[in-house]
Order: C-alpha cells, then sequence, then structure tokens
C-alpha cells in the first residue's frame, strides 16, 4: 500500500525524523485561508519561499508541472487553483495520468546540498538494506546506471539491529560535514525504526537536504507499506487513499479477488497468481492483448465466478472473456456448473472461452458445451488463447 | 530415488485443526503420505480426524521424531510456528501460508541461516507455496496427487497452479516427475531455484528439470548460471509474467517488476544466454522436455567455473 507526501511526513513527525512544516488543501479556499491564518505564512520567521505540491501516489511530479515554488504569498492560491484538479501524467502514473484531489503547501528550506536516502526490503541479502547516494534529486535506477560508485548499500542484519557506526559509515560515504553527523546518525536510526514498527516496504526519501543553516531535512518522502502486514498497523491501514486507486480494483477487493487493470480487450479469469500470468502471457502469444490479471483464487465457486464477471465486464474495452481454470481440489463439473450459473445471471454477451484442466475436465467440458450458452470450449492453454482471440477479432 | 521426501517420510502438520490444515492433512494421509498428527497449542492430547494432536512442535518431536512439519498456521502466527519447528530442530519445514509480512520472514531466514552455520540442517519450504511432492511416495502439501505421475523430469516453481499446469503435460506425455518443488512466491522464501536445482543434479531418477519463474527479483538468473556451470542434466524454463506491467504487484508479494528489473524478457534473454532451454508457450513446457530429453544431447558437459 502507497501513500501520500504529506501523510508520510506525518509519519516522519512522529518518529522523530526532520521534515519541513506545511499545510494540506484540497480546495483554493482552503489555501486562502491557510495562507491567512497559519503561521507558517507571515511574521518574522516566515520562510522565503513556499513548495506547492500535487499530492498523487506517483513520482516524477515536478517534471508534469505538478510542483510549483511561490516566492510570495500571494503567489499561493494560483498556484494551488493551477494544480488542484489537473491530471498529471508522469512516467508512474501510465498514459491516463492521476487527476490531483490534493494539493500540500510547505516552507522551502534553504538548500546547500542534496542527498539520497533509502531502506528497502533487498530479495537477495534478505534483509532490510539502506542505500544512500550523493546524487540527490535524481532517480537512484539512473544513478545506479550512470554512476554505481556513487551508491552506498548497507544491509541490517537483523539479529544486531541498529547502532550508530552504521550512520557514521553512511555519513561518511556521504561526506556530509561533521556538524551534522549526530543528526545523521539519528537521522538513520529513526528511519531504520520507522521502517521496522510499521512494517514498511520501501521509504525513500529523495532529496535528503542539508540546509545552509546546518540541518538535515527531508525534502521529499515516499513510503509503501507491505499489505501482508497492514493487519497489524490498523492506523496505517486508514491512510489508504481509494482515489488513488483503480475502481474495479476496489470492488474486486472487496470480493478477495485480486485483480490488475490493463489495456487490452480480452479479459481472462484464472485460479491462481502464476497461472494467471501465464494466461496472460498466452493471450498476447495468440495475437491478443489482455485487458486484466484476475486471480480467483482455488475454489472457483458460482458466487466468485459472477463477481469476477461483473468486475470484468465493468470495463467497456472487454470484448471478449477467456476463463482457464485447472481444476485441482475442486472438480472441474463443480467449476464448470458455477460458470453456467453466473453467465447466466450476469447475461455475458461477449464472447466467452472457457478452458477447462484437471480433476473431472471432461465431464465439465460437456456440462458447458450442452449448456446452451455460447460457451466456446477448449482443452489446452494456448487452443483457448487462440479461440478467444479468434472470437474476439471476428466480432472487431 | 527423489529428492527431499519419499515414501518413508513422517510428517506432523501445525496447524491440524483448522479448517485448511485439516483438509489437507486428510487429503495427504489419502495419498498415502505418513502423517503422524499434527500441533495446535492447547488442544493436546485430543485427537482430530484420527490424528493425535499436541501441544506443541516439542512434544509431536519428542513422542514421533518427525521427518517434515507442514504448517497451514495463520499468517499472522506463521513465523512463529516455522520458528517453533527450527528450535525442535525439525529437518524439513514446508510452510504453506499466504500472507506473512515480509519482515517476519526476514527474522525467520536469519535465524534459521544462523542454525545451518553452526551445523543445523534444516530445509524450509515456502512460505506461500503449493509443497512438495515424490509422486507415489508423499503428498507433503494442497497440490492434487493424481495429476502427478512417477517419472523422470523434476520440477522447481514459485508458482502453485501453473505448476500443475507443466505437471500436467508431463504425465500425459508419460514422462513424469521425480519430485515437484512449490517454491513459493513470497520475496523472502526459504529453498530457492539453486538449492533444489543442486538436489536434482544430485538426483539419478531425475534426468531434467523444468524451473518455473516469474517476474520479480533475480533468483531465475542466478539458478541458470548455476544451472550452466554446475549441472549436467538440461533445465527447461518458463518466465510468467511477460504482458504484466511494471510495479504492480501480479498476485504473489514478490511477483512485481521494480526500478525495470525483474521483467520477464530480461529473465528469459538471460536463462536463453546460459543454456536453459526457455519455452515462450506455456502450453509447451512438457513437449520442450520431451524434444530434449528425446534429442540424446539431455547431458551436456560442464562449463569450466
Amino acid at each position: 500500500m502507497n501513500i501520500h507526501e504529506y501523510q508520510a511526513k506525518e509519519l516522519f513527525k512522529e518518529f522523530g525524523i526532520p521534515v519541513p512544516n506545511g499545510v494540506l488543501v484540497e480546495t483554493v479556499e482552503q489555501a486562502r485561508q491557510a495562507v491567512a491564518s497559519s503561521p507558517l505564512f507571515k511574521g518574522d520567521s516566515k520562510p522565503a519561499v513556499w513548495a506547492v505540491k500535487a499530492q498523487i501516489h506517483a513520482g516524477g511530479r515536478g517534471k508534469a508541472g505538478g510542483v510549483k515554488i511561490a516566492k510570495t504569498v500571494e503567489e499561493i492560491p494560483g498556484f494551488v487553483e493551477q494544480i488542484l484538479g489537473k491530471t498529471l501524467v508522469t512516467h508512474q502514473t501510465g498514459p491516463e495520468g492521476r487527476k490531483v484531489q490534493k494539493v500540500w503547501i510547505e516552507e522551502g528550506s534553504r538548500i546547500a546540498r542534496e542527498y539520497y536516502l533509502s531502506a528497502v526490503v533487498d530479495r537477495t541479502s534478505r534483509r532490510i538494506t539502506l542505500i544512500a547516494s550523493t546524487e540527490g534529486g535524481m532517480e537512484i535506477e539512473e544513478v545506479a546506471q550512470s554512476h554505481p560508485e556513487k551508491i552506498l548499500h548497507l544491509s541490517i542484519d537483523p539479529a544486531e539491529d541498529y547502532f550508530p557506526y552504521i550512520g557514521r559509515r553512511l555519513f561518511s560515504f556521504l561526506g556530509l560535514p561533521f556538524q551534522v553527523q549526530s543528526q545523521f546518525v539519528n537521522l538513520v536510526r529513526d528511519l531504520l525504526s520507522f521502517f521496522q514498527k510499521r512494517d514498511a516496504s520501501m521509504v525513500e526519501i529523495n532529496p535528503l537536504v542539508l540546509t545552509q543553516d546546518d540541518r538535515l531535512v527531508a525534502l521529499d518522502a515516499k513510503v509503501g507499506f507491505d499489505d501482508n502486514a497492514l493487519g497489524r498497523h490498523p492506523s496505517i491501514r486508514d491512510l489508504r487513499d481509494l482515489s488513488e486507486e483503480n475502481e474495479l480494483e476496489i470492488e474486486a477487493s472487496k470480493y478477495n479477488l485480486n485483480y490488475v487493470k490493463l489495456d487490452g480487450n480480452i479479459a481472462c479469469m484464472v485460479n491462481g497468481a502464476g497461472l494467471a500470468m501465464a494466461t496472460m502471457d498466452v493471450i498476447a502469444l495468440a495475437g491478443g492483448s489482455p485487458s486484466n490479471f484476475l486471480d480467483v483464487g482455488g475454489g472457483a465457486s458460482k458466487e466468485t465466478v459472477e463477481q469476477a464477471f461483473r468486475i470484468i465486464l465493468s470495463d467497456p474495452h472487454v470484448k471478449g472473456i477467456f476463463v482457464n481454470i485447472f481444476g485441482g481440489i475442486v472438480r472441474c463439473e463443480r467449476i464448470a456448473g458455477g460458470i453456467i450459473a453466473a453467465a447466466q445471471d450476469v447475461k455475458v454477451t461477449v464472447p466467452l472461452v472457457v478452458r477447462l484442466q484437471g480433476t473431472n475436465a471432461k465431464e465439465g467440458r460437456e456440462m458447458l458445451k450442452s449448456s446452451g450458452l455460447a460457451i466456446q470450449v477448449a482443452e489446452e492453454l494456448f487452443e483457448g488463447a487462440e479461440k478467444i482471440v479468434l472470437a474476439v477479432k471476428g466480432e472487431a | 530415488m527423489s529428492i527431499l521426501v519419499d515414501r518413508s517420510t513422517r510428517v506432523i502438520v501445525q496447524g491440524i485443526t483448522g479448517k485448511e490444515g485439516s483438509y489437507h492433512a486428510v487429503a495427504c494421509r489419502e495419498y498415502g503420505t505418513k502423517v503422524l498428527g499434527g500441533v495446535t497449542p492447547g488442544k493436546g492430547g485430543s485427537t482430530h480426524e484420527g490424528f493425535p494432536v499436541w501441544n506443541s512442535v516439542f512434544d509431536a518431536r519428542d513422542a514421533e521424531n518427525p521427518d517434515v512439519s507442514l504448517i497451514f498456521v495463520p499468517p499472522a502466527f506463521a513465523a512463529d510456528a516455522i520458528l517453533e519447528s527450527i528450535a525442535a530442530n525439525i529437518p524439513l519445514i514446508v510452510c504453506i501460508t499466504e500472507g506473512i509480512p515480509v519482515l517476519d520472514m526476514v527474522r525467520v531466514r536469519r535465524v534459521l541461516d544462523a542454525r545451518n552455520a553452526e551445523g543445523a540442517e534444516i530445509r524450509l519450504i515456502g512460505p506461500n507455496c503449493p509443497g512438495i511432492i515424490t509422486p507415489d511416495g508423499a503428498k507433503i502439501g494442497i497440490m492434487p496427487g493424481y495429476i502427478h505421475k512417477r517419472g523422470r523430469v523434476g520440477v522447481v516453481s514459485r508458482s502453485g497452479t501453473l505448476t500443475y499446469e507443466a505437471v500436467w503435460q508431463l504425465t500425459q506425455l508419460g514422462l513424469g516427475e521425480s519430485t515437484c518443488v512449490g517454491i513459493g512466491g513470497d520475496p523472502v522464501r526459504g529453498l530457492n531455484f539453486i538449492d533444489v536445482l543442486e538436489l536434482f543434479e544430485k538426483d539419478p531418477e531425475t534426468e531434467a528439470v523444468v524451473m518455473i519463474g516469474e517476474i520479480g527479483g533475480e533468483d531465475e538468473e542466478r539458478a541458470a548460471v548455476f544451472a550452466q556451470t554446475r549441472m549436467t542434466k538440461p533445465v527447461v524454463g518458463f518466465i510468467a509474467g511477460l504482458t504484466a506491467p511494471p510495479g504492480r504487484r501480479m498476485g504473489h508479494a514478490g511477483a512485481i517488476v521494480s526500478g525495470g528489473k525483474g521483467t520477464a524478457k530480461e529473465k528469459m534473454a538471460f536463462l536463453e544466454s546460459h543454456g536453459v532451454a526457455v519455452v515462450d508457450n506455456p502450453s509447451l513446457i512438457g513437449k520442450t522436455v520431451f524434444d530434449v530429453l528425446a534429442s540424446g544431447k539431455s547431458r551436456r558437459p560442464l562449463l569450466p567455473v
């Protein structure tokens, strides 16, 4: 699960990681009120500039016009107006982009230098790994390509946990000035503590800035959490922003269906994640384009299949459905019965190909054939993919 | 021969009184697996579906000295269950549970590795996997037993139903399987491709290996290097997720392309260039193994390391 920058910064604050002060607004009116009332915008100690930042779950906001620097307080509501409601297209949003519904206004920092600091679970070392780089503000993948020597990876032994030497190693690699050593060492400690105590899957501070008055500040914050651990962190689960997710995916998750929307026009419904991916691949191999990933799990009961059909058919691009079930524990006749009943109830009007294999597959296929419904039946995976691709092309 | 488990393997089930544990303990027993009983804390001394129940893995060990513990404990308690089996020195732990927090598995792996470094020999299969089966020997997991047939091909996979697909083809073609190991779809797990490939290479019954990978991580690449430098037996590979978009988790926690790394295309090219027979059509996994074995080029010389 991903969260917004402003939420990440609130969590950082709770764990003692320094962040800029800011306010969140959802309307231009709120921005006007904030500017008029919040101490962040007045008095002698007010900052010289403010950053007005679109809150969406994707990186690359700056390049897409989602971040503005206001040099006067008066400029701020205008910038908020420009950003709010705008659809930002970045390299992480896909071509459809993301609509901005929240804007975070924060104090600007007088930046002396920018750094990169993150923590992830590294699947190779099977440990939390800290990653630091002197190239703050750049995409870490790009730095890894062009200047791998400018990145330090440090894996944390879960039996040892955090000791200050770990922070000092990163500190000397980054070449930070001595007067911020203890600040930095504590920041790494707090970052790691946040990661472990909240079951994060990724925490990225890019850039981490050193200000001209020798303070370290997390200027940006990107945080993802381990979905498997949300059960023990209800306060983190509450941070989920449904408006950032695909409506069909939210609907599917209500029925324990694992659905991911794609760009094609052939829907698939499969039991098992690996087989579901392979089914998408086979549709592409047969010359079609899959419109989704959908794992209905082991059971594939009538109710599950019915919900799956409803979700699939809510996507207006879908021109055909390929159901691929490998009946193992659950016998194929039962699955066939479920598919027939669900197809009748949902009134599937696009071509439907069902490939059944496994326990009593023959009987299951016979049931589908004699159901009186326009269901094409396949024995093999590729055969099924070819049939649905052909059927969809015939429709077009 | 086979790897890891056979007819003589003696199994206990952690979480045996739960819905899943109970159902599959019975199914494994029906297949012919020696299921000795199970563990549910607080229910020790009772019987369930004809199985004796113990309060702890330690009690079960003292009573029966099992070779394997098969785990069906819910995700929030699964790490604890695995650690208990490690502490009790159970040689093979098979964890079916899906949805264990990854930081729990980080700690489990740390403990397991430390114990093995001290001289213990404990293996973990999974979590988030279908388990392990040696056809006509022992089924220790949730796979449908009847699709398997004892034979010549070893199968190792990160997936569940996709493995059944491959196994079904091998069975239909009469090749059969020596042992099938589902290593699981989580990013941090026990046995990896390499560990299983090494066992298959040593197993006289195994003549070829099917390796089923998917997007995310670099385990398939490491396995390909191992196969090229340390194996004489042919490896046929399939990678699921060619059409998966980057940054999205495809069902399995570990199936995600992140930072442009771990794409199916990259993996397939890497495997191909390291001598693995890569199949792009999953319907042809069995046929490819058949052709490789029929070509007579099944044994190949080792490359100098």
